[in-house]
This record gives structure tokens, C-alpha cells and sequence, in this order.
């Protein structure tokens, strides 16, 4: 009698895109802000890193309670999608903010941005973006007292009215967030995403451009909007975020410039001197129209 | 933004369709290794559905003689193409027999004389057959039993009945999945059968010009092609962009042409007809030869690389456990291996080493454990990365579309144009969340079909 061995048996297709699991995708974008990461604590000090680590904590615990997954170590990181969340928001908060404020701040947005919307994948709003925002409501005080990176002393950022020099603008050695300042560190690690093709370029491009044509239009410094505040951050990791984005080309592009030009109109005419948060919230809300309205066309469709 | 990539790193070469996927190509194991012939099967199990359409009757009972070629299932039926002894033999049993995909399928089983070697049959119809009319021609494929060689086997007499004549004939030869080298070999060692059969594929539909689609991986079958036809001035050679699925019809049409069929429509609504390289020698055989398809190229083949790959003519009905045998391969090597009859990338993984070849039979991949991807799950969220909507050759939104039959919603699905997809498997090999994407539309057009017919009145 001939032999029958065990063959597997499976629907195709057979083979696989290499290194394309949900959790190496996050752990990229985390090693692509890791540079800005470690540039933030470098320049404001050693309670940055614990507001990093709360913020990344509060996420990661927060989910893992909701999923059940106590387990372990690998369980508690699960997909890293907590943990990225966790990261983004840290580096939007002032260095000097109390890491407990952080803390709440990471379980808030996993929370309330992701856990009670329908968890991954079905969120409307930027989770990290949701977090910051009730934190700038609870706290308003400590989410907007900024500390130079020279002496530690208060000091307003450049959108506050700060003058700095080009040069530090684009460098980061300037008040700000723990990890928005540095231009030139986000963008180096949007470069590695966009080559690592987990980032797509047309978001960035349009949120900038949005934002410098209207702060052309209202007369105001467009490098001070362009590098004195969140712009950077928001526009190349925020903004990108697969889930609360468009899907087609032509809504990246309409997404992109909405984010950029309401940023500009809520730091000249509202009350407060950054609008990056409200700005990319508010798009969230219109990316199931755009969806919705601007459908690619399928192959022979008319 | 790949686009804007390859642009700075170098472009593809060749005419091409919009988005779809660079795969790897896994070819060098097989592209260089010329068709041969193995040592014949001691006996064939013939399905008698080897196609697209009705199941054939079976013409033969237990204890008949046959010869290779002789006619062993057909119907009065336009849907159904015929069925052939393809070694010459004695009739041992007409039964349900495994095809693989893990149905028993009616099936004749022949026991091949011993000393009965590959005689190829004599019978000619010779080079006249520019005085027969497209009907007579359409009857001898249909008698022939020509079903389409590439994947799905829709019988041939069907696609090229048309009622009204069509300009272009596209032959194609992008053999775009991974590993599988038969259409490249058939191009360069049946380089005149190819041309000959396109010859008469143009004068069954009035063609006025003939295209060959030829993947740029493939250089010496392009400039053989290219060579041979010189001097024929309605034909030409089209390079195309290595991509998958460059070889589905509609992704090759619009690469060629610039042309897309409307939704739901064919090919040959936009003027054209697209036919597979090895289907069209297998027309020329039928028709110029009188030889039917009872005999195929098959790439043996897998990763490792598999110590007997190569390209292999076999009788239809050679079970995969016979040519696994002749290339040396022990069965008993085999546990935990995945045996693909087909692509990696729309192959079936058939469930036991009887499974025969068939007509549209490709290749068999031998998949070793360590190369066996990890289960899908339905349990993962999508997670919105839209890869699988930028990859879609047709188009269309895989990740909406798999929600909605998760949701248990497929009618949903159909303003959303389910039924275009080509089941070219991308969205499930590019799922970072490793859902089974592919699968759920399937499903999902699948519900869809068996809702129509039951609301069809009558």
C-alpha cells in the first residue's frame, strides 16, 4: 500500500509578504520616533523619559486589561499598537508635566480613543490626539507651561511668541514638547518609513503646504508655523495614522490640506497658540465622508 | 509612492496595468530546464469534469481497450468540453475518485499496457483548416476538449463563439505567479505551434491583429517570438511589466490596450480576446494534429530548491504521487509538507497525493514545512491600512468588502462591485493583520451566487 503522508491543507494564497505583521509595523514607527525620543530627554531632562514611560505604561496596561491580556510580557505588548499610542502621546506633553498626569493621559486615550469606539481598527479619532485633548482640558495649566531646554526655567515657545533662530528652530534645541520640537529628527525617521513604505507622502505634503499657503495668507511667519509648535509631529505621525485617515489618494490629499489650513486658523484666531490637536480631530470626524464620496473607481468602471 | 520609488530607483521595464504587486519570482529553478517526458503512470485517474460547466458522461465501461486519444467523456451540451484516454490502456473502473480539493469526482481509471509507449495519433487535419468555417473549427475544440489551461478551465469553443468579429487577440504569455515556468517553456520549444494556433484563434474571431503579452523575466521568449514572426505584419510582441497579476485578462487588455472591459463585462466587449499561451499550441495540436488534450506541461517544482524540478510532459490523470515519484521525491518524506497543484498564489493544496493533473494543471509546488505560512485568522481587526485597496488589480475595496461578509451582510458587498474580483489572492498575501481576506470575499461572492439562482425565476 503506498504511503499517505499528512499534507497541509489550506486556502490559498500559500505565500506571504515578508515582515508584515501588525506589531512589526508599530515597532517601526516607534524606532522611527526614537531618535526625537531620545533628543527630547537629552534636551529637557530626565522627567521627560518618566513621562514617556508613564504615558507608554498607562496605554499598554490599559489595554491589556480590556483584552484580557495579563498573561504575560509579550501578551501585555500584544500588537505594540497601545504602546505607539502611548509614545505619540508623550511626546506631545510638556517635559515638565507630572508623569502621573501622563500616566492618565496614556489610559485615557487608550480608553476613550480606542477601547469604548470599537478597539483597533475601528476608531474614528487619533487615540493619542483624543488623550491630549482631555488633558488639556483637565489640566490646562500644566499641558501649556513650557520650559527651555537651556536652563529649565519657563519660557514661551516660538508660537507663544519666543524668538529663536532658523537654525534652532529646525534642530529643536528650542521650548516645546518632549518631542516635537526637533524637525530634523522627525523627519529623518518619516524618511525610513516612507522608504519602509509604512507612511505615505501625500498627507505630510499637503498638511505643510496647507498650512504654509494660509500662513502666507494671514501675513504670519510661515517657519514659525511650520517648526515652532506640533506641526511636524502631527502632520508626519499623526496625521498618517492608517485608522483615522482616508483610504484613497485624492482623500489624503483633501484630509491632508483640511488638517493643515484649520491648524493655521485655530492658532491666528483662536485662543490658544497651538491647534494641531483640534485641527487633525476634526478631520478624523470627515474621513468616513471622504471614504464615502471619493471611492476610487474599479477596474472598467464608468 | 511607489511609483515616486521606482522613479528614483529604476523603473519597471514594459507597458503596465495600475496598482497590483511585485512578487518574488522563484522561476530560476525551472525556466532553464527543458520539457521532458517521464517514464508513463501504470494507470491514469481521468476526472470526467475537468472544466468550467456540466459534467461529462462517461463513453467507457469497465474492460473496454482504449487508445491514447480516443474519446472517453462528453454530453450533448454546449457547456462541457470532451474528455480523453490519455495513454492507451484497458478500462479498470469508471468511479467517484479524490480530485484533490477534497470531493470525489467521477472519474475513468486506466490501467496502461505495458509496451503501449507515446505514439502521437495519426490522424490529421492538416494544414486546410483556413477552409473550415469558425463553426467547424469551435466543434473540433469542443470534441478536442480545449478548456482553458491557465487556472480556471473554461471551455475554449465558449470564449471564442462570438457574434460579432474582434480585432485584437491577446495571447498570453505573462505567467506572472511565482515558480511556475510551462507557458515559458511552451513559448520557447513550441515557439511555431503557439503562433500557428494564434493563427487560427484570429480566423475563428475575425481578428484583424495578434498581440503577444509577454513578461519582461522572460527575454529569450520574447526575442524568439519576435524572430519567428518577422514576417507576419498583423503580429507583434508586447513586452509587459513583471507584475502579478499581469496575466489576468483584464490587467493584461489594459497594459496592452489601455482598454477596460465595463463591469461585469468581457473582454471581448472592448474588441478582444485573450487566450493563454498553452492553450493556444493545444488549439494548434487539436486542429492541425487532430490531437486532443490529453497531455500536458507541468513545472514540478518548490522552494529549497526541490532536487528534481523542472518542466514535465505528463498523460492527464498522472497522479501527483507518480511524478513525485520520477523526479525523486519519497512520499514518505512527505508529512507535514504542503503540495500545491497550481500557484503559490491561487494554487489548491490538494489533500492527497492521488490527485491527479488536469487540464489546468500548471505545476506542482512541493512546500516543505519551513516554507508554510501561518494560519489566517478571522479574528483579527483590519486595521485600515488600505494595502490591500492600493495592491487590487481591479480596483476595488477588499477590506470593506471582508467586513461586510464577517458582518454577515454580503449584499452589502455588491455595490461595493464584489463580483469583479479576480481572486488573484493580494489582499490575503498582504494583510499585515493576517486576515483572510481573499477567502471572505470568495465567500462572499459565493453567498451572492447561490442567492441569485435561488431567486431566479424558474
Amino acid at each position: 500500500m503506498a504511503y499517505n503522508p499528512q499534507l497541509v491543507v489550506s486556502r490559498a494564497p500559500h505565500i506571504k509578504i515578508k515582515v508584515e505583521t501588525t506589531r512589526q509595523i508599530m515597532g517601526e514607527v516607534m524606532l522611527a520616533l526614537l531618535p526625537a525620543a531620545l533628543f527630547g530627554v537629552y534636551l529637557f531632562g530626565a522627567n521627560s523619559a518618566a513621562v514617556i514611560l508613564s504615558a507608554v505604561g498607562g496605554a499598554v496596561v490599559t489595554e491589556a486589561v480590556f483584552q484580557r491580556r495579563l498573561t504575560g510580557l509579550t501578551a501585555l505588548v500584544g500588537d505594540g499598537s497601545a504602546a505607539l499610542t502611548g509614545l505619540l502621546l508623550a511626546l506631545t506633553l510638556p517635559p515638565s508635566i507630572s508623569p502621573g498626569y501622563a500616566a492618565a493621559g496614556g489610559v485615557a486615550a487608550i480608553l476613550f480613543g480606542k477601547v469604548l469606539q470599537g478597539g483597533l481598527g475601528r476608531n474614528l479619532f487619533n487615540p493619542a490626539l483624543v488623550g491630549r485633548a482631555l488633558m488639556l482640558v483637565i489640566w490646562p495649566a500644566a499641558m501649556t507651561t513650557w520650559v527651555s531646554p537651556v536652563d529649565g526655567t519657563s519660557a514661551a515657545t516660538a508660537l507663544g511668541g519666543g524668538e529663536f533662530t532658523v537654525q534652532a528652530l529646525f534642530l529643536g534645541t528650542v521650548p516645546g514638547s518632549i518631542g516635537e520640537t526637533s524637525a530634523l529628527f522627525l523627519l529623518a525617521g518619516a524618511l525610513f518609513l516612507w522608504f519602509r513604505s509604512r507612511i505615505e507622502w501625500r498627507i505630510p505634503l499637503m498638511f505643510i503646504l496647507g498650512a504654509l499657503v494660509t500662513a502666507l495668507l494671514f501675513g504670519a511667519d510661515p517657519l514659525v508655523h511650520m517648526l515652532g509648535g506640533g506641526l511636524m509631529i502631527g502632520a508626519l505621525y499623526m496625521a498618517t495614522d492608517w485608522v483615522t485617515s482616508p483610504m484613497t489618494r485624492s482623500g489624503k490629499v483633501i484630509f491632508g490640506i483640511g488638517c493643515g489650513v484649520l491648524t493655521v486658523l485655530i492658532r491666528e484666531l483662536g485662543r490658544f497658540p497651538e491647534g494641531i490637536t483640534y485641527s487633525i480631530l476634526l478631520m478624523n470626524a470627515v474621513v468616513p465622508l471622504l471614504d464615502r464620496y471619493l471611492k476610487r473607481k474599479a477596474l472598467g468602471e464608468a | 509612492m511607489p511609483l515616486m520609488k521606482s522613479a528614483l530607483f529604476g523603473s519597471r521595464r514594459g507597458r503596465t496595468f495600475d496598482r497590483g504587486i511585485d512578487l518574488p519570482h522563484h522561476k530560476h529553478y525551472t525556466d532553464t530546464r527543458a520539457v521532458e517526458r517521464l517514464p508513463l503512470p501504470p494507470e491514469v485517474v481521468i476526472p470526467l469534469q475537468q472544466h468550467t460547466g456540466s459534467v461529462t458522461e462517461p463513453l467507457v465501461r469497465v474492460g473496454d481497450r482504449v487508445t491514447a486519444g480516443r474519446k472517453i467523456g462528453d454530453l450533448e451540451d454546449r457547456w462541457c468540453a470532451a474528455v480523453h484516454a490519455s495513454v492507451s490502456g484497458t478500462v479498470v473502473a469508471v468511479e467517484p475518485r479524490p480530485f484533490g480539493d477534497g470531493r470525489l469526482v467521477t472519474s475513468v481509471v486506466i490501467e496502461r499496457d505495458p509496451d503501449s509507449g507515446t505514439d502521437e495519433p495519426t490522424r490529421r487535419t492538416g494544414e486546410n483548416w483556413r477552409d473550415l468555417e469558425p463553426e467547424q473549427i469551435l466543434r473540433i475544440l469542443k470534441e478536442s476538449g480545449i478548456v482553458g489551461m491557465a487556472g480556471a478551465g473554461f471551455p475554449t469553443h465558449i470564449n471564442l463563439a462570438v457574434r460579432t468579429r474582434i480585432p485584437l487577440l491577446i495571447v498570453n504569455g505573462a505567467e506572472c505567479e511565482p515558480f511556475l515556468t510551462s507557458d515559458h517553456r511552451t513559448m520557447l520549444e513550441r515557439t511555431d505551434a503557439v503562433i500557428g494556433g494564434a493563427e487560427i484563434i484570429m480566423h475563428c474571431i475575425g481578428a484583424e491583429r495578434c498581440v503577444f503579452g509577454v513578461e519582461t523575466n522572460k527575454p529569450d521568449a520574447i526575442e524568439l517570438l519576435q524572430e519567428r514572426i518577422r514576417d507576419i505584419p498583423h503580429m507583434s510582441v508586447v513586452p509587459v511589466a513583471v507584475k502579478y497579476p499581469q496575466g489576468y485578462k483584464k490587467t493584461l487588455l489594459r497594459a496592452i490596450t489601455g482598454k477596460e472591459p465595463p463591469l461585469g463585462g468581457r473582454s471581448a466587449d472592448v474588441g478582444c480576446i485573450v487566450r493563454n499561451v498553452s492553450t493556444t499550441a493545444a488549439i494548434h495540436d487539436a486542429v492541425v494534429l487532430g490531437k486532443p488534450l490529453y497531455e500536458r506541461v507541468v513545472t514540478v517544482t518548490g522552494p529549497g530548491p526541490l532536487a528534481g524540478a523542472g518542466n514535465y510532459l505528463v498523460p492527464i490523470g498522472t497522479s501527483v504521487r507518480h511524478i513525485l515519484e520520477m523526479v525523486g521525491v519519497d512520499a514518505r518524506d512527505l508529512d507535514g509538507y504542503k503540495i500545491i497543484r497550481g500557484g503559490p498564489m491561487t494554487g489548491l493544496a490538494i489533500d492527497t497525493l492521488d490527485a491527479p493533473v488536469v487540464k489546468p494543471t500548471t505545476g506542482i509546488l512541493v512546500m516543505p514545512p519551513g516554507e508554510i505560512q501561518p494560519e489566517y485568522s478571522r479574528i483579527n481587526p483590519c486595521i485600515r491600512c488600505s494595502a490591500c485597496v492600493n495592491h487590487c488589480p481591479v480596483g476595488i475595496y477588499p477590506n470593506e468588502i471582508s467586513q461586510l461578509v464577517e458582518a454577515g451582510v454580503p449584499e452589502e458587498a455588491h455595490r461595493l462591485h464584489i463580483n469583479e474580483c479576480c481572486e488573484c489572492a493580494i489582499c490575503s498575501y498582504v494583510c499585515p493583520a493576517f486576515r483572510p481576506v481573499t477567502d471572505l470575499v470568495m465567500e462572499g461572492k459565493a453567498i451572492l451566487c447561490r442567492r441569485e439562482e435561488e431567486n431566479a425565476p424558474g
